[in-house]
């Protein structure tokens, strides 16, 4: 399998890459993990290939203002041992592992993730769980997209010719009593995810839920996050937690594949959305989460 | 496209087309054939070589992106030609492989563990190798030979008194 011909450049700066990205048989390229697989296998053919890879300014994690952001071309391997990310996105922290192996997290970016937009990647589920910021860098500045705004198909995105992903926002939860939740249905350990589900929960001092978060990823053609904000205000038993959570998914559009019939994984999702829920509620009320039982 | 890469400590340079693979460059402009041609496409880990000391798939990164890194490649292991590294050395022993085919990618990964610790637990070493297929060993004599080169390098250099310690 080798990939058809294209041309490639290496631009010094941002503005030049957004330029050169302007051009729509473009593609820009970071890690490569997804998308030379996908001009490998000839699923991806662009004409040329625009390496920002090694952009300055584009790695890289901080705080900005209520949400820590995450440059594009940040490794996943350096995003997962990140203090920032551990103590003010549990949640990202926890979903990495899930995240390929290691050598192609060495290699692979947080924002190529998002760019590529697989429908059972964890990094993109995580963004549309939290409803993370899709920053997007194009010639004339740059501008945020909500998650639920970016992804909008199978590997498909709202992203325009001449823009970059340059960061991704998350946003950080304040207060005490959060506690998280990630679970994941694949062929094996690292493999694409059949279905897999993210919560974070945080409870008030009475132990009723303040505010929730859910998504799904791996069932429909892109990660989801669903509603199941009638949990807020109630102590999030187990029973509660899932008919909301049947409700919740049952208009999920699911896949049918070799792999996971749409009735299954509409099935699994259930489990591992009440699951991640239950995970992240002992989690917030100190309890040992019972994450380990599967 | 001209190239200049750092391969095993020494600079080398290749003319290739920007569509071609570190790894179809290694193995054919540079004739160095350790790093193997599995799926293609980065799932099954043959074609693993260390970038800056990490694991990383030649198969993922074009031969125009990797200037600028030091590369090595199973070649690069061993201490001296005709010589094996300690975690080779292990694999020979406890029959840590079969056809051999997956070997170089199962041992650079592994090696990186052992370059963070010593003492990996056996979760560590199935992490560490989970993106590496092996289709002979069944994987029980792979783990047992990442066990034996920690445990080697664990006592290598260390005093007398420290390894009576230890055991």
């Amino acid at each position: 399998m080798k990939p058809a011909p294209f041309d490639y450049v290496r631009p010094e700066t941002l503005a030049q890459a957004c330029e050169l990205l302007a051009d729509e048989d473009a593609r820009a390229i970071a890690g490569g993990q997804t998308l030379v697989p996908m001009l490998a296998m000839r699923l991806a053919r662009p004409n040329r290939l625009v390496d920002i890879l090694r952009l300055p300014g584009l790695s890289g994690i901080r705080v900005d203002g209520d949400a820590i952001a995450i440059g594009a071309t940040t490794r996943q391997a350096h995003a997962l041992h990140d203090p920032l990310v551990a103590a003010s996105v549990p949640l990202l922290a926890r979903a990495l592992p899930w995240v390929g192996h290691p050598p192609t997290r060495n290699r692979g970016t947080v924002g190529g993730s998002i760019a590529n937009a697989d429908p059972s990647a964890e990094i993109p589920l995580v963004a549309a769980t939290l409803g993370a910021e899709i920053v997007l860098t194009t010639t004339d500045g740059e501008a945020s997209m909500p998650a639920d705004e970016f992804f909008i198909g199978p590997m498909l995105t709202s992203i325009m010719p001449g823009q970059c992903v340059s960061a991704v926002r998350f946003p950080v939860w304040t207060g005490e009593r959060i506690g998280i939740g990630f679970h994941e249905i694949n062929a094996r350990k690292s493999d694409f995810a059949f279905v897999a589900a993210a919560a974070q929960v945080a409870l008030d001092e009475d132990g009723r839920c303040r505010r929730l978060a859910l998504g799904i990823g791996g069932v429909g053609d892109r990660p989801t996050a669903v509603d199941v904000s009638q949990l807020i205000g109630t102590e999030l038993e187990t029973k509660a937690i899932t008919e909301a959570v049947t409700a919740a998914t049952a208009d999920l559009d699911a896949m049918n594949d070799l792999h996971a019939s749409a009735d299954y994984r509409r099935r699994v999702a259930i489990a591992l959305g009440t699951r991640a829920l239950s995970d992240a509620a002992a989690e917030a009320r100190g309890e040992a989460a019972r994450s380990a039982l599967q | 496209m001209k190239v200049e890469l750092r391969v095993n400590g020494q600079t080398r340079t290749a003319d290739v087309e920007p569509r071609k693979t570190l790894l179809d460059t290694l193995r054919e402009d540079l004739r160095l054939t350790g790093a193997h041609v599995g799926c293609e496409h980065g799932v099954c880990g043959a074609c693993t070589v260390l970038l800056d000391g990490e694991a990383a798939r030649s198969c993922l990164i074009f031969a125009v992106q990797a200037d600028g890194y030091d590369i090595t490649t199973i070649e690069g292991l061993a201490p001296s030609p005709g010589e094996l590294s300690v975690l080779q050395d292990a694999f020979c022993e406890t029959h840590g492989l079969q056809c051999g085919y997956c070997t170089p990618g199962m041992i650079l990964s592994a090696h990186t563990l052992l370059q963070r610790t010593l003492t990996p637990s056996r979760e560590d070493i199935l992490e560490a190798i989970s993106g590496n297929i092996c289709r002979c060993t069944g994987y029980g004599q792979i783990v047992e030979a990442v066990e034996v080169a920690a445990e080697r390098l664990r006592q290598s250099n260390a005093p007398r008194a420290a390894q009576e310690a230890a055991k």
